[in-house]
């Protein structure tokens, strides 16, 4: 190590240890104002925060109440008279809906599965495609390179309402229309995971690529060992928003499924009356369930792919 | 012969950029960019028969009450919505970042883009009916006019449960983006200004809020774009036709299509699809501009 770098090697140690002090000097000697503006800036964002959670805590109570107290609670809403109640617990829970729904709902079980093949073979489909499109805008220098670029991008932020009545038309020429690839191939070809993709690829320096070259890789022998590894992070986020987006699909399922036993969880929990409420709790904590799931174990993945969503190019 | 072998991978990685974007981009040709193309041509011919009709598809849109009423709609939404989003996303930001541990917050605000829209409707019935908690709570505070119990999903006010659904939804992505604006603004310039004696409020007012201009432009892009699926909670909460003061564009695509009035569609795509562009365009010249 040459003598420039050890010292400011030194230089930065030092510094970083004066940093340090000065925290904690300044943690020891914060102000009352200071410590009650962070209680309180505490409990203001706790109580937006429960706020936020609390229609999920409705949902789960209320899929655990008998038919008997739903149907006290919730009078009000059907008769138009008086107000709501609620509990904070069930007087006696039950998983009786959920045995109904799991036991007895053949169709339940349809539905979820179609939800399921819906969101999982999109976001498949759009790893396979867009994976290697975001390696050949992020590494390679091609002619209409800009061009096509802002393409992607302008198609990225066009909402599916604009787009509906071509996606129809294509579909209607191949016969897909009413089926499960009348979604799922749009929605594999969406140009958002490339947008997401790019930038965890362009983050890799050309030098290495470079030298992967010298040594005689081949070209989808660097994509598979060296881009793929170093740019899991940002595939996982674009997998993680994926699941959540197609997992609550509507519009396209409204507008190109038809038949009622192709529908997803999301046409399907709205059909439920409020009179069979307990069943409609049930199914709509189920539907929670698999995007909770994705959510708690990608949470990091999903805040790193939003903030990269952010980053202008 | 090295020297060959060589040159003919340079050959090879000139073309291998096609391999890799060959697959997507023929997907998008094939299923958005093709058709769209016929979508404009379709937009100058009536539905049935196919019949150059010049611009006259364009001028029934343009007269057709039900568009008007949409696009004021949507104008009224986005104007309500985007402003009161990315400042409360910033208010959130900011109180977050100043705290030491924010993840379990963080988790809590970002939680609603997980629930899907259809768990969630029946929650909505429960708050904004008439007898639903909202009035409930009112009642409690002695706010509500004796006996009035309005159902605030059939009148005007269905408006506002919308935006609140939509704040509540989106609030945890906004502030997710400008926590990463905020960690970008260097703090050695923080330090440095509070040195000289300036103010926290000073030091928000001119050094953090210039700072994040351009996430700014990026977080009201994707807002905007995010405020178009606040359709799917509008349609599952009150279906086709809900109250006047909600009827927004994709209700009216929506009712098109099930009308198989492909001709206004074709026309109010062209249409909606170059305001967008425009706008998109508008948006990256600035980017540009910031750097």
């Amino acid at each position: 190590m040459d003598r420039y770098k050890l010292k400011n090697r030194i230089v930065n140690a030092a510094g970083r240890r004066a940093d340090k002090a000065v925290r904690k000097f300044r943690r020891r000697n914060r102000g009352l104002g200071q410590v009650l503006g962070q209680v309180l800036r505490c409990l203001l964002l706790g109580a937006a925060g429960l706020l936020f959670a609390a229609p999920v805590f409705l949902l789960v109570s209320g899929s655990l109440m008998s038919r008997w107290e739903l149907g006290e609670y919730l009078g009000a809403l059907e008769s138009g008279e008086g107000f709501i109640r609620w509990a904070w617990f069930p007087m006696y829970p039950t998983f009786s809906h959920y045995a109904r729904l799991l036991f007895e709902t053949p169709q339940f079980f349809t539905v979820f599965w179609n939800s399921m093949k819906i969101a999982v073979c999109s976001v498949g489909g759009q790893l396979l495609l867009a994976v290697p499109a975001a390696w050949a805008f992020a590494v390679y220098r091609f002619p209409m390179r800009k061009l096509l670029f802002t393409l992607y991008v302008v198609l990225m932020l066009l909402p599916f309402q604009v787009t509906m009545l071509s996606s129809y038309l294509v579909l209607n020429d191949l016969k897909l229309v009413n089926t499960h690839w009348a979604v799922i191939l749009p929605a594999a070809c969406s140009t958002y995971p490339v947008f997401l993709i790019y930038r965890s690829f362009s983050g890799i320096p050309g030098a290495l690529l470079d030298a992967a070259r010298i040594d005689g890789a081949g070209e989808w022998r660097i994509f598979r060992k060296i881009g793929l590894p170093l740019a899991s992070n940002g595939i996982l986020s674009a997998v993680v928003l994926g699941f959540l987006e197609y997992w609550s699909l509507i519009e396209q399922p409204l507008a190109f499924l038809k038949d009622q036993p192709l529908w997803p969880l999301s046409l399907y929990l709205p059909e439920i009356s409020l009179g069979q409420a307990g069943y409609s709790f049930a199914a709509s904590v189920i539907t929670l369930i698999p995007p909770a799931f994705v959510f708690f174990i990608g949470q990091d993945y999903l805040e790193k792919g939003i903030a990269a969503s952010g980053l202008k190019e | 012969m090295r020297h060959k072998r060589a040159g003919s991978e340079v050959y090879a990685g000139k073309w291998a950029w096609l391999g890799f974007l060959a697959p997507s981009l023929l997907g998008v040709l094939i299923f958005v960019c093709l058709p769209f193309l016929d979508v404009v041509r379709r937009s100058f011919t009536t539905a049935v028969t196919g019949r150059w009709t010049g611009l006259s598809n364009y001028k029934s849109v343009f007269e057709n009450e039900a568009f008007r009423l949409a696009v004021w709609n949507t104008f009224r939404f986005t104007a309500v919505c985007l402003p009161l989003l990315v400042g409360l996303g910033l208010l959130a930001a900011v109180q977050l970042s100043r705290l030491r541990n924010n993840q379990r917050f963080k988790t809590l605000f970002l939680f609603p883009m997980a629930v899907p829209a259809a768990a969630i409707v029946l929650v909505w019935k429960m708050v904004f009916s008439s007898g639903g908690f909202l009035n409930l709570l009112l009642g409690r505070l002695g706010l509500l006019a004796d006996g009035a119990q309005p159902d605030y999903m059939a009148s005007g006010a269905a408006f506002w449960v919308l935006v609140f659904s939509y704040v509540w939804k989106n609030l945890g992505y906004t502030v997710v983006l400008w926590l990463a604006g905020l960690s970008s603004v260097p703090d050695s310039i923080l330090e440095a200004a509070r040195v000289d004696g300036a103010s926290r409020w000073k030091c928000f007012w001119r050094i953090t809020l210039p700072n994040l201009k351009g996430s700014l432009y990026t977080i009201t892009v994707l807002s905007f774009l995010n405020s178009f699926k606040v359709f799917r909670e509008a349609y599952l909460v009150a279906g086709s036709y809900p109250d006047k003061s909600m009827y927004l564009l994709q209700h009216l695509f929506n009712n098109w299509f099930v009308n198989l009035d492909l001709d206004k569609m074709a026309a109010a795509a062209v249409c909606v699809g170059m305001v967008l562009f425009g706008a998109i365009l508008i948006l990256q010249g600035l980017w540009d501009r910031e750097d």
